[in-house]
């Protein structure tokens, strides 16, 4: 599945043992996709190589993260593996929804890989409707995090010092009482079987997700990236010398990719 | 989602997510049924050789055409082929929702074909004219199918296919984009001099050009 790229004199490829594997999930409003959008254009990540997969639909463009005309001209699809050896840091890019009857078959390929590189834990960002909350999750933070047996162990003390609130269970059957309570996270695609199956697995997963809507999804692909960044600490949040307040949103780099999002400019001669 | 007149209504996600896909588990019947219409959307590319009783050897090929679309096929029409020159060596079967193409090679322009044609004074030129549409869950088959026939060494593919205009990003009005208004796409071992700019993002290629 990954085709690592420039073999060049390493045909083993590139090692990823023990790094923390950084990946969205195709959900609502594409949240988790924008977000690893922002984490690679900041941290000026280099592409290693692909996945060639029958799982999504293709598309193919030039480089998204171009910053030069020297740049532009790389080709880039719907399924890429960037990388960062200094912060032991690989992601993946998902360009592309699943075809239909094909999310399952990428999520075992996907997990095979996880383990057979041997990377430490994987971190999925993702995203789940709005409109879907209960009365209580309506009020305070619209962030959620969820954490395997495995990885609880080793960072469940941290998410309490950073205050975090874990995704809550809802009754299986809404309005009995009495009924065992599950997982469900409507518009977050394949986070929840990921979830599940790393739980089984014994693969260290954290989910970190936003509650949303379909829109313009940018202020919350900023909320969820800073999220992540309170506790990975990818790139250092200024203090504001003015207020106590931290803001480390005007630091995240938007790629060039992310021109015209909402269609052209109006044509003159409308007026 | 409650819409402006008070209704509530599932809204569709970008994210192209199907709940129900997920939340139901498959019965036996289901699988069935799916393997049915797996069988019914596989494909079949018929080399003219095959129908001697002829092994599949790799085809040599060291120049690929490949037109997508009834605009490409009918430029490739109008230029390119003629009886004289070139000769059909293969056909791609396929069926989906939009269309179906069969194993005759006399087609009429009108009607969805995917046909393979060879250069008869140099037989490592093969262009392919697909007016047909190859369905999402059907562009990797294809791929393998047509590609796996061929030896790759030294091979140049050059894909041409056609999008519409109003798909295409830009700053300015469409109104004022040049005619014939081309953009290229090409990988790091296309060393030759490309025939018009390349294209920029935001703009991506979709379907079985991208595949």
């Amino acid at each position: 599945m990954f085709i690592p790229c420039d073999r060049g004199g390493d045909s083993a490829g590139p090692d990823f043992k023990g790094f923390t594997l950084l990946m969205p999930a195709v959900s609502v409003g594409n949240v988790g996709q924008l977000a690893i959008d922002l984490v690679i254009s900041t941290l000026d990540m280099t592409k290693v190589g692909y996945f060639y997969t029958d799982c999504l639909v293709p598309m193919v463009g030039n480089n998204p993260y171009a910053t030069a005309e020297e740049n532009s001209t790389e080709l880039s699809i719907n399924a890429e593996v960037y990388s960062l050896p200094s912060k032991k840091l690989v992601v993946l890019q998902i360009r592309s929804p699943f075809i239909k009857n094909k999310y399952r078959p990428f999520c075992e390929t996907l997990l095979s890989w996880v383990k057979s590189s041997k990377c430490a834990r994987v971190v999925l960002l993702s995203s789940s409707h709005a409109y879907q909350r209960d009365d209580e999750q309506l009020l305070g933070t619209p962030l959620r995090y969820l954490l395997t047996p495995d990885l609880e162990k080793a960072v469940g003390g941290r998410m309490k010092e950073l205050n975090w609130k874990e995704m809550e269970k809802v009754a299986a059957y809404p309005g009995i009482s009495d009924t065992d309570k599950v997982l469900h996270i409507p518009g977050g695609g394949i986070t929840k079987l990921l979830f599940t199956e790393s739980c089984s697995e014994g693969i260290q997963m954290a989910v970190l997700l936003k509650f949303c809507s379909e829109g313009d999804n940018i202020p919350d692909a900023f909320v969820l990236v800073n999220y992540l960044n309170e506790w990975l600490q990818l790139i250092k949040s200024e203090v504001s010398t003015s207020s106590n307040s931290t803001d480390p949103s005007s630091q995240w780099k938007i790629p060039s990719s992310w021109r015209l999002l909402f269609g052209n400019g109006l044509p003159p001669a409308l007026f | 989602m409650a819409t402006f007149f008070g209704e509530v209504v599932v809204a569709p996600s970008r994210a192209g997510l199907d709940e129900e896909e997920e939340a139901r588990e498959e019965t036996p019947e289901d699988r069935e049924i799916r393997r049915e219409i797996e069988k019914k959307r596989e494909i079949d590319v018929l080399w003219t050789w095959q129908a001697g009783g002829c092994a599949g050897e790799p085809l040599v090929c060291s120049r690929f055409i490949v037109a997508i679309g009834r605009n490409a096929a009918a430029f490739l029409s109008s230029f390119i082929l003629d009886s004289v020159c070139w000769e059909v060596v293969g056909v791609v079967k396929l069926w989906n929702e939009w269309c179906r193409t069969s194993s005759t090679t006399n087609v009429l322009p009108t009607d969805s074909f995917c046909l393979f044609y060879r250069l008869i004074s140099d037989p490592t030129v093969l262009l392919c004219q697909c007016s047909c549409y190859v369905a999402e869950d059907q562009q990797f088959q294809w791929l393998e199918k047509v590609f796996g026939s061929m030896q790759k060494k030294g091979l140049q593919v050059t894909i041409l296919s056609t999008c519409p205009v109003a798909d295409y990003k830009t700053q300015e009005s469409t109104l004022t984009l040049v005619s014939p208004f081309l953009k290229a796409l090409k990988t790091k071992e296309f060393q030759e001099q490309v025939c018009c700019l390349l294209l920029e993002q935001p703009n991506i290629v979709r379907d079985l050009p991208a595949a």
